[in-house]
């Protein structure tokens, strides 16, 4: 913390050195709030399937979803584990009571004319999201409420879906701890992985499981924090970054030009890379709050949220602190974190062989995978090798059975199929020769071959790189399966001794 | 008193009577006393079908339901399959239920047949039945007066010999009062006895699912049949109802309410429940004088609390899903301004402006919050009371039936008319009207017991022998 953050209701907490967030004097403070729909089977509060990718509009909804009247909702159990297991992955508390309430407005998209939402007592209380860069966020707080349909709008007329509609959502609200576009993205992003990792959403951000609004006001250093503005609905980190950066440039400039920020809502326009008003604080929607009659209070024990938050699986900053210790790059580290299953293969690697294996199993999985298999799909889709399996592959690479260009082969291979590496060398001829008869064989056919004569020559006159040209004629011969440290070492004790 | 539903049950079994015969004789007595308009829709062809599979049931010796054969009516505030679902309000005018509440499921399971839909203010909003988009219900006994309300409907068409018992939904008295200006009895269960599950909700945290019957021991038929829990409805506690078939403890502690047997009471009404009071006192029961401070405040806070729910409840009433839309509306305030104009009598947008009002920003803290306070306090002061009485008694209304059209242009006055009936209501508590005697022009007065938390059984009982004593 520095003297230097701004002053107000909810202050503003900043690590390390914030002068660097300056831009002309100005200190931009950002808050977000993310919308996370849970993968739940059904829907919060009713029985309708909750996974309506490719669905005909409408047909996953129930009479509770349409409204009906008496209709009754009917917590999803299933969803208040998942909020409280997404809790644990923002290092929140879980309230011992929480409760709905009901927000109105009338929306076409809205069946009920008020949607269910926490407002008074939320099931998530505070918390904190670590950065790879070392900065953190605070969690204010974050509550269960359910997503509204969807609308599409014609010329002369609007169709409703209420597929969507329903759909259990937890609203996960900053503290207004951010003070960049980047930090703003980087937020977005480990949001994005801890939900992942804590596996209570799909997280595909193209199909709207995660979105972003995001609040942006400026002020000088010491100043009461200034007017903010709401960019709602943002579904990229690309947008979240660059509406961010659009944004405080926007109200700087305002600012400087002696004008005055309105508190207002502004949409984000991907294509002209601008945000626009959208509505202002005048005449923005009194939602008419009030506590939901309809569902009984939640109420959890200790026990019963450390029984709902059994089993948590590693998080990403753990990820990090492993890899990080065992020397992997960190370029190599974002590879490993961008995919759950390959940062766990990499740390059960570890478990079970020691790190060089992991660091070696951790090289392969940069290297090989395609970086354009890095959809939500493709990443699902992987079928990574068993841990044994891999394991395996590590101490034949390690044992210099094989070299690591065909250790990259056979790695591509386990890919396709469930064979043992070693089989998989032996049937593409991969392994390495490191029986030494066999390469001294081959070292003397290539030092007597006519092709050889001028780089013996050469070498016996003490220039030492020709002996790669060497071993590259013994690697050939031996279909690369030579171990070439061996091949090396017979050239020069020979070409040495005669 | 003898139970018209085990007589109906007990005929048919015996093969004295048959399932049909009682329906025919049901929509007979309907068709005779149409001109009290205590039911907006009868199913003839539905109710004779479903009669005649089950007097099937009967010949072949099959396993038949408790209710077997007994013709009843629902509030048409309640889905059902069969017909129409109006809430008596014009923007359901159309509407068509794909499902039955669970209520209905629960009463068609024991081989009760529906055999209509009885009328009620638009949305159970109002006490009198005036409040119909489709015409008030005429009272049972004297035609010129109300029926009461919102139950109105359901109260006449048992008070008139149509069906035993009818379904009612009470939220502020809406089954107790009518019961009580027809001389049937009202029971108005625990919150959370009996499923909500298809009843189109007016308040969520006072509505309850009940009765009209000739008898408190048809109560006792009819709730043990609709109590528990269906998993459709959260609020419902796990099953506690067991009816009770010993009879009541003869040192009950009853007591008498005095704020209600006080000034601006109808002096029949005053004298008849005194007498009732005596008349336990002389069969063992100990009468303790006891009053209830709060209960001056009880109609302030319902007419904040309940507006507010039902403000929130009629949202989903757009035009947009279902019922019936506004066809000049041409975009999406006019669909959502007009078709709810349209479609809401007076009253429903009185307590719609009042609802959004008192939760609007700025004034939530000022009204709703400070009114469910007094709430509590209103609670803790029947707490209190339980700790030294089993059961309190007042009248269920102030005056008997008052004659149509009397108070329809004085909402306040109107509202009067629940004082006694909406405290338990606020509190959750379990209370029932039992007929108690009529005032000097032979109209009906209710007697209103009043249990506590989750004793409903142990009220019905109460209520049983309160019958016997009444009529001995």
């Amino acid at each position: 913390m520095t003297s230097i953050g701004n002053a107000g209701e909810h202050g503003s907490e900043i690590d390390g050195d914030a002068k660097k967030y300056l831009i002309d004097g100005y200190l931009p403070t950002i808050g977000i709030e993310c919308h996370v729909q849970l993968n739940t089977a059904t829907k919060l509060f009713s029985s309708a399937d909750n996974d309506a990718r490719d669905a005909e509009p409408n047909s996953k909804v129930t009479e509770i979803d349409f409204a009906l009247p008496g209709m009754l909702p009917v917590l999803n159990r299933e969803a208040i584990r998942k909020a409280v297991r997404a809790g644990k992955a923002l290092n929140s508390e879980i309230a011992h009571v929480s409760r709905f309430d009901r927000k109105h407005y009338f929306y076409p998209d809205l069946p009920k004319g008020y949607q269910i939402s926490q407002m008074y007592q939320p099931l998530i209380i505070g918390g904190r999201v670590d950065l790879p860069s070392g900065e953190h966020v605070r969690i204010h707080h974050a509550h269960v409420e359910e997503d509204a349909g969807k609308l599409t709008h014609y010329s002369d007329h609007t169709l409703v879906d209420l597929n969507r509609a329903g759909t259990p959502l937890i609203e996960i609200v900053s503290e207004p701890d951010i003070h960049s576009g980047t930090m703003a993205r980087a937020y977005a992003e480990e949001l994005h992985l801890l939900m992942i990792y804590a596996g209570v959403t799909e997280g595909d951000l193209y199909n709207g499981n995660m979105r972003f609004d995001v609040n942006v006001s400026v002020a000088k250093p010491g100043e009461p924090l200034g007017t903010r503005a709401e960019m709602k609905n943002l579904n990229s980190f690309r947008a979240v970054e660059k509406a961010t950066d659009y944004e405080i440039q926007r109200q700087i400039e305002v600012l400087k030009s002696g004008g005055e920020i309105k508190q207002q809502t502004r949409g984000w326009n991907e294509v002209e890379g601008k945000t626009v008003l959208q509505r202002t604080k005048e005449n923005a929607e009194d939602y008419r709050y009030m506590p939901d009659a309809d569902i009984p209070p939640v109420v959890l024990s200790n026990e019963k949220i450390a029984e709902l938050q059994a089993d948590f699986p590693i998080m990403p900053a753990e990820y990090r602190e492993r890899f990080a210790k065992i020397g992997v790059d960190d370029s190599v580290v974002r590879v490993l974190l961008n995919n759950q299953k390959l940062a766990e293969a990499v740390a059960e690697t570890q478990d079970m062989a020691g790190d060089k294996a992991a660091k070696r199993i951790a090289n392969l999985f940069s290297s090989c995978l395609p970086s354009e298999d890095d959809t939500d799909q493709a990443k699902k889709a992987l079928n990574l090798p068993s841990v044994e399996h891999l394991v395996e592959l590590a101490k034949m690479l390690d044992e210099k059975k094989i070299s690591s260009t065909n250790g990259k082969d056979v790695f591509a291979e386990m890919l396709k199929g469930d064979d043992l590496p070693i089989v998989i060398a032996k049937k593409k001829k991969l392994l390495q020769v490191s029986d030494s008869s066999a390469i001294e064989k081959m070292v003397d056919e290539v030092i007597a071959a006519p092709e050889s004569a001028k780089a013996v020559a050469d070498f016996k006159a003490g220039q030492e790189k020709v002996l790669g040209w060497l071993v590259g004629q013994v690697m050939k011969r031996s279909h690369g399966q030579a171990n070439p440290g061996m091949a090396g070492e017979m050239l020069r004790q020979k070409l040495s001794t005669k | 008193m003898q139970s018209k539903i085990e007589q109906i049950t007990a005929n048919i079994k015996a093969g004295k009577t048959t399932a049909h015969e009682q329906v025919e004789q049901a929509l007979k007595i309907a068709k005779e006393k149409e001109s009290l308009h205590a039911l907006l829709e009868t199913f003839e062809d539905y109710a004779l079908k479903r009669a005649d599979e089950i007097d099937a049931k009967v010949k072949n010796g099959e396993k038949l339901g408790r209710l077997v054969g007994v013709p009843y009516v629902a509030k048409d505030n309640f889905l059902t399959s069969v017909g129409h679902t109006t809430a008596a309000a014009k923007i359901l005018d159309n509407f068509e239920s794909p499902i039955d509440a669970t209520a209905i499921q629960k009463l068609n399971a024991e081989d009760a047949i529906l055999i209509g839909k009885a009328n009620l203010d638009a949305f159970a909003h109002g006490g009198s039945t005036e409040n119909s988009a489709y015409g008030p219900t005429h009272n049972a006994v004297d035609n010129t007066r109300v029926a009461g309300g919102s139950s109105g409907g359901s109260a006449v068409a048992v008070a008139s010999g149509i069906v035993p018992f009818a379904l009612g939904s009470d939220t502020g008295g809406s089954i107790r009062q009518p019961g009580s200006f027809n001389g049937v009895v009202g029971y108005k269960p625990t919150y959370g006895m009996i499923s909500r599950y298809g009843v189109v909700a007016m308040a969520s945290s006072t509505d309850v699912v009940g009765p009209l019957t000739t008898t408190a021991q048809d109560a006792v038929i009819v709730s043990d049949i609709l109590a528990g829990q269906d998993g459709h409805d959260g609020t419902v506690h796990p099953d506690y109802f067991k009816p009770q078939t010993t009879t009541v403890k003869k040192k009950s502690v009853i007591g008498i309410i005095d704020d209600f047997v006080s000034d601006g009471v109808d002096e029949d009404v005053k004298k008849n429940t005194l007498e009732l009071a005596d008349k336990l006192g002389q069969a063992g029961c100990e009468i303790k004088h006891v009053s209830l401070p709060m209960a001056k405040y009880a109609l302030a806070i319902y007419y904040i609390v309940v507006p507010a729910e039902l403000s929130s409840n009629l949202a989903r009433f757009d035009g947009i899903r279902y019922g019936v839309r506004n066809k000049e509306a041409g975009n999406i305030d006019d669909v959502y301004g007009m078709s709810r104009n349209d479609g809401f009598m007076p009253e429903n947008k009185r307590r719609i402006m009042i609802g959004s009002y008192v939760l609007s920003s700025g004034f939530y803290d000022a009204y709703y919050l400070k009114a469910q306070k007094a709430r509590t306090l209103l609670i803790n002061e029947f707490n209190k009371l339980f700790e030294d009485c089993d059961y309190l008694l007042c009248p269920t209304a102030p005056t008997p039936a008052f004659k149509l059209g009397e108070n329809t242009d004085d909402p306040l006055k109107m509202y009067l008319a629940d004082a006694m009936t909406v405290p338990p209501s606020l509190a959750g508590l379990p209370a029932i009207s039992v007929p108690n005697g009529t005032d000097e022009n032979g109209l009906p007065i209710g007697a209103q017991l009043i249990g506590q938390m989750k004793d409903d059984a142990g009220l019905l009982n109460f209520a049983e022998s309160v019958e016997d004593i009444v009529n001995a």
